[in-house]
């Protein structure tokens, strides 16, 4: 094991793929010459050279399309979006040929391609840099979603993104990069589609991911704190999610938290609910609660950001309402 | 007569566009094929010319009017038809539809829906040629109407940046849906974008097939010798309206008729039939075309339609994410 940080793990990721695999190439804003906007791809033009680390005008539907018709050529590309946000200007590449190309063809084309990048709130970024894309990208079937919230798994499901053959959306958070870490020495992959308890506990389950479930693990001290012992599952994936893991946790628990960033208006959290409810109708004491973004654009003020983005206060809150302890939900 | 034997080919294959359209027409108004339709009669010579220009590893892609170019590259008339049917043995499974048209064993990577989206895979087929060190060009296709969206630009901006091996062929019919150029470009000249981006352009009138073909092989041989893009222009025009569904009341029948008195197909056919050794051979062309056609047509109606089962596989390479 060694200590990577969040960055790190995903640079190390992309560097062995594409070392094992010469269709693997990384395109994007500043991803070579700069280093990477976050220092993500630090380095890996040097190793790579310019014919595998591109550096691209600021075009994303341009580089986004252009990445799709080269995997529906037989490459698998990288596509670095500075931040998530910026993803909106390449969403028809995304939604209308990475997503439906496999399908629209009757299974002649293939489009095994990774989009990456930071996503969700960073720190006063404003309204047009905060967006949490994942409730957007999770609605589209031929897609699949990943959000990892350490530098081991950020590295074993980068890996195994880049070998699937579908396309994927890998979401990273600004806020973890400086993240650190164990991660494992040799080549490990983690399979898509499997979540993770991060902490057991039997009294309620707080259910996240990306930069959430490290508040959501604050919100679990605090917890322990007060004598309310919660389990945290870290789902990782969002397409395909882990239903099981899902339902096991409820079992044991009867009450559930969802905690992420995005707003409240339908997205990942109310899919969650909606799964816990018909799987585990049977088993629930309490409402499915969810500590979201609150239904605004984010504003700029430091303190208004904070009133704004889900807090370990206020996942204390709702565990303690589905606990019936109290709770300003 | 020049070429003949190809002349003959030629002429098949624009007669089978124009005839398997007919029939596709036919079939629309009968209820055998759903959604939307947009014919390509009335420039068959640029799909069947530019096809002649190519080889057959090079890459097409294309819009949503792309029977032509799908018959042109080599899918067989049974295939098109049953996916016109929304049948299992149609080029795309019956999952695509008319806008939808695939078949990338002979390079025909699409039949796409929005319009300008198709464009930057063009350039990513184009850069995957050049990044695995082949000489496949791609060659895409999009019409005067997608010249002022975004995609389109940034597919060119990126290819030519790149030098990359594709050929930007703009199929102007002169009307955006109903709105003609004048109406909705500050150019007329549309190959004039190309001086935005260093390209070298051209900019022709497709009424005689092997101007088409010849004129568009000097951009691909530009792209194949690795000097980068290029923006063709052909000028063309379509007979019918922009979908079933449009009676193409924005232009007059004087406009039209006159566009018919230049037909490509009509002109092929003439310059066949005055000459030797091709004169014996058009009745010929026209009885294989109307067999293969007719048997297409019970192809497609023949064929059984794909079952659910069919979905899930063709979502996601592999199990299923949900």
């Amino acid at each position: 094991m060694s200590e990577l940080r969040f960055r790190d793990a995903v640079r190390a990721a992309m560097a062995e793929e594409m070392e094992r695999d010469e269709r693997v190439f990384l395109i994007g804003e500043e991803v070579g010459h700069y280093q990477g906007a976050y220092k993500v791809s630090q380095g890996l033009l040097s190793k790579f050279g310019e014919k595998r680390v591109i550096d691209t005008p600021i075009a994303e539907a341009g580089f986004a399309g252009l990445g799709i018709g080269a995997a529906m050529a037989g490459l698998r590309p990288i596509v670095e979006f500075m931040t998530w946000n910026f993803s909106s200007v390449a969403f028809d590449q995304i939604l209308n040929n990475a997503a439906k190309m496999r399908q629209m063809s009757g299974g002649q084309l293939t489009v095994p391609i990774v989009f990456r990048g930071p996503n969700a709130s960073a720190r006063q970024v404003g309204s047009q840099h905060s967006h949490a894309m994942e409730h957007f990208y999770t609605h589209v079937p031929g897609l699949k979603v990943v959000a990892p919230s350490t530098p081991a798994d950020a590295k074993g499901l980068l890996k195994s993104a880049i070998r699937d053959d579908n396309p994927v959306i890998f979401l990273e958070s600004e806020t973890l990069y400086m993240f650190k870490g164990e991660v494992p020495d040799e080549d490990y992959v983690i399979p898509i589609g499997t979540g993770r308890i991060a902490r057991e506990g039997k009294d309620a389950t707080i259910i996240s991911w990306s930069r959430l479930l490290q508040v959501s693990l604050e919100a679990a001290d605090v917890l322990a704190t007060d004598g309310i012992d919660v389990e945290v599952l870290d789902m990782r994936c969002l397409r395909p999610l882990d239903e099981q893991l899902l339902v096991q946790s409820v079992r044991k628990t009867h009450r559930a938290v969802v905690a992420y960033e995005g707003w409240p208006y339908g997205g990942v959290g109310a899919e969650i609910s909606d799964r816990i409810q018909r799987l585990a109708f049977d088993d629930l004491d309490a409402p499915v609660l969810r500590v979201t973004t609150l239904d605004y654009p984010m504003p700029y003020n430091a303190n208004l950001e904070q009133h704004v983005i889900p807090s370990a206060s206020r996942i204390v809150d709702a565990v303690k309402k589905v606990t019936y302890q109290g709770g300003n939900v | 007569m020049r070429e003949p034997d190809v002349a003959v080919e030629l002429y098949r294959q624009m007669l089978m566009i124009r005839r398997f359209e007919e029939e596709a027409a036919r079939a629309y108004s009968m209820g055998k094929i759903g959604g939307f339709l947009h014919l390509y009669i009335g420039q068959e010579s640029v799909a069947v010319g530019a096809s002649a220009a190519l080889e057959p590893d090079d890459y097409t892609i294309t819009t949503y009017r792309d029977h032509g170019l799908a018959l042109a590259r080599g899918m067989t008339p049974g295939a098109a038809m049953a996916e016109l049917y929304g049948r299992e043995t149609g080029c795309s499974k019956g999952l695509g539809g008319s806008m939808h048209f695939f078949d990338v064993e002979n390079r025909m990577f699409g039949g796409h829906g929005i319009v300008g989206g198709h464009l930057p895979l063009a350039t990513g087929t184009a850069f995957a040629s050049k990044y695995q060190g082949q000489d496949h060009v791609t060659m895409v296709f999009y019409g005067e109407g997608a010249s002022s969206i975004g995609a389109t630009h940034e597919g060119m901006s990126l290819a030519a940046l790149w030098k990359l091996p594709v050929v930007f062929v703009c199929e102007n019919n002169q009307y955006a849906m109903g709105t003609p150029l004048t109406r909705h470009l500050s150019l007329t000249d549309v190959s004039k974008k190309a001086d935005a981006y260093g390209m070298p352009k051209d900019r022709f009138i497709a009424d005689d097939v092997f101007t088409v073909r010849d004129r568009l092989k000097v951009a691909v041989d530009r792209a194949r010798r690795g000097d980068g893009p290029s923006l063709i222009e052909v000028r063309t025009y379509r007979f019918r309206g922009h979908s079933m569904s449009d009676p193409a009341k924005y232009r007059t029948k004087d406009e039209v008729e006159d566009h018919k008195r230049n037909d490509a197909l009509q002109r092929l056919e003439r310059q066949l039939e005055e000459h030797e050794p091709t004169s014996a051979l058009v009745a010929d062309v026209k009885q294989q075309v109307e067999d293969d056609l007719q048997a297409a047509l019970k192809f497609a109606e023949d064929s059984p339609e794909p079952g659910a089962d069919i979905l899930a596989p063709t979502t996601y390479a592999g199990d299923f994410a949900g």
